[in-house]
């Protein structure tokens, strides 16, 4: 399969007596925008975490490209263009937007330690570059009036966006989004749907996204996967997976559940 | 106020951003040079210790300030360079590829303590570091073939070029110089990827890592370079003092440079000079003001000890931006007057902050 990017298969991950994660496969193609949902503690983060490579996965095995992920280790990841925003968002908080951005593009950096040490003009060059990315990500995501600006004193909407052009900056194939649009009101959250359409359109990158908000979701996905409890319930188009019984379940109950609390009241 | 209009990407990359920096910078560089045409020699001689503690201080900054990673045992770099520096000049190398010296030694005892640094973090890094500086303060008094042990080890004056440079002032040069150096390599790396890649460590370590910085390579980097400046800073108190001992490096030492990055401000390369400032004018002011204090406290012998801690005190509850962010706060006031509101340099409370992975 040429078109698969991302191949995880029957991952399992155990945090002492908790099975986070128990066998777990799924196939992200290359150019769509594939969703993860689940109620809280279903595992999604943890598979996020996994394919960073913050944890190591107790059995199973992750592929990107045909080859294995799961030997590199952590900061090696955004080299293979695997960048990821995270759900209570890590933006480094006593730099500017623009530094954000700019560490963004660390792996593409052209000069070491030395270069930089003495300022050279490869260093120079390089520093270039990397704020000609940077500045391309500000004018995708409106950021100009935020530029200069501290991420300290950020509102979380727009923190929320650094932390997507920051992702963008390092220049990846498949961007993994935790919840982008939780914290979100509802324009931004408009703001956030167009962004991922754009994303995935313009730019070409392939979306691995956990989301809550199902309006979110059905706009954006192209296939949505549902998991509870470490394990995967359904697999399809968003409503698809929405109509299926074992995910209504998972959220919502049984009916025998709905029909017992009809009794007691 | 000032309303820069940037036309280049080039303008942020250059140090200077502005004609004022430029003017500014440059008024006190001439005085600097010119110093020794009106200041006397006292002051000369002070001013090369602040040059000193400047460098030593710069050296620190980058760990602590920028890096996030705090050290209680920075004394010991200094021991080393200057031991270094003396062993190196009485066995006749000349001063520059000594000094050169002094700094890499120390940043490989530098990269010696940064290694087993990457597996602990926070209060038990500074334990560890203190741990550190003790061991070499005892190796400095126990290794008598080397460094003379508790009797100390005579420096000779720096020799440049066939000139042997006795006295203040042509010290202070010597200072002024190996000092603009630094400050340049540092500004240097601040403004590019691997002072980014520090400050990235220092803010969120999970997410530096997942935006592919190499976060054990860089901590090392952080402490190797850290370690180098401080041991060049050493080398040159070495010459300066041209007297060394071991309890020179002690814990207190440590203790003054930490006061020094923190008094200054952590996360700010003007705060180092600021700091240096502060621990060379202050021993004085309090000499100064124990003529004005009734006799029971200005002979009490913890005198300068309770300043310090009072002062250290203070700023971490009232100041933790230290002088340079007061004057940040001051320069901003008068810029922004009438419309300076209390809160615009608050810092976010924690309970917005996220939790951390680990």
């Amino acid at each position: 399969m040429t078109d698969t990017l991302l191949s995880v298969r029957d991952l399992s991950v155990r945090f002492g007596g908790v099975l986070a994660l128990n066998g777990v496969s799924f196939d992200v193609r290359r150019g769509e925008v594939f969703t993860l949902i689940g109620p809280n503690g279903a595992g999604k983060t943890t598979v996020f975490n996994l394919i960073s490579r913050i944890y190591p996965p107790t059995s199973g095995e992750i592929l990107w490209q045909g080859e294995v992920l799961t030997q590199l280790p952590p900061h090696a990841i955004a080299a293979q263009g695997i960048a990821r925003t995270f759900q209570n968002i890590e933006l480094f908080e006593h730099a500017t937007v623009l530094q954000n951005l700019l560490i963004g593009h660390h792996t593409h950096r052209a000069a070491g330690f030395w270069a930089d040490l003495l300022f050279t003009p490869a260093a120079r060059r390089s520093e270039l570059a990397a704020r000609h990315k940077a500045e391309e990500m500000i004018e995708l995501l409106d950021l100009q009036a935020h530029r200069d600006a501290l991420v300290a004193g950020l509102p979380y909407g727009v923190r929320k966006v650094v932390e997507l052009a920051r992702a963008l900056c390092s220049g990846p194939r498949l961007l993994l989004l935790d919840e982008p649009s939780s914290g979100l009101n509802v324009e931004e959250t408009e703001d956030m749907a167009w962004w991922i359409r754009d994303i995935q359109s313009e730019l070409g990158i392939t979306v691995l996204m956990v989301e809550h908000d199902m309006s979110l979701v059905s706009r954006v996905s192209d296939r949505v996967l549902a998991m509870n409890q470490g394990q995967v319930l359904a697999q399809g188009t968003p409503a698809g997976v929405q109509a299926h019984p074992g995910v209504i379940e998972a959220y919502l109950g049984t009916v025998d559940d709905v029909a017992s609390l009809r009794r007691a009241a | 106020m000032r309303f820069l209009f940037k036309t280049d990407y080039r303008q942020d990359l250059s140090l200077a951003r502005h004609s004022g920096h430029v003017f500014w910078y440059g008024l006190l560089l001439v005085c600097l040079l010119i110093a020794p045409g009106w200041a006397s020699s006292y002051w000369i001689a002070q001013l090369g210790f602040v040059l000193i503690y400047a460098i030593a201080g710069l050296g620190l900054m980058v760990l602590s300030g920028y890096t996030g990673l705090l050290s209680i045992g920075h004394a010991a770099f200094l021991g080393v360079g200057a031991y270094a520096q003396a062993w190196l000049t009485s066995h006749g190398v000349p001063f520059v590829p000594a000094l050169l010296a002094a700094g890499a030694l120390s940043a490989l005892a530098g990269v010696v303590v940064g290694l087993p640094a990457l597996r602990v973090k926070g209060i038990y890094l500074a334990i560890a570091t203190l741990a550190f500086g003790l061991i070499v303060e005892e190796v400095l008094a126990r290794w008598d073939s080397v460094t003379g042990g508790n009797a100390g080890l005579p420096v000779a004056a720096p020799q440049l070029f066939g000139y042997v440079l006795e006295g203040p002032v042509a010290f202070y040069y010597l200072a002024l110089a190996v000092c603009l150096l630094a400050t340049l390599a540092v500004l240097n790396l601040l403004r590019s990827a691997t002072g980014r890649a520090f400050i990235a460590i220092r803010d969120s370590e999970i997410s530096a890592q997942s935006m592919g910085i190499h976060l054990a390579r860089y901590k090392t980097l952080s402490f190797a370079l850290s370690a180098a400046l401080v041991g060049i800073a050493g080398a040159l108190y070495a010459h300066k003092l041209r007297y060394i001992s071991p309890e020179q490096f002690g814990i207190a030492q440590s203790i003054d440079l930490l006061l020094l990055v923190v008094v200054g401000g952590l996360g700010s390369v003007h705060g180092a000079f600021l700091g240096a400032i502060f621990l060379i004018v202050m021993p004085q002011t309090i000499v100064l003001a124990k003529d004005f204090l009734p006799p029971a406290i200005a002979q009490a012998s913890g005198l300068q000890a309770l300043v310090y801690g009072t002062v250290l005190m203070a700023f971490v509850l009232f100041e933790p931006l230290g002088l340079y962010g007061r004057w940040c706060k001051i320069r901003t006031y008068l810029e922004l007057f009438p419309f300076y509101r209390q809160g615009m340099f608050r810092r976010q409370k924690a309970f917005q902050r996220s939790e951390r992975l680990k």
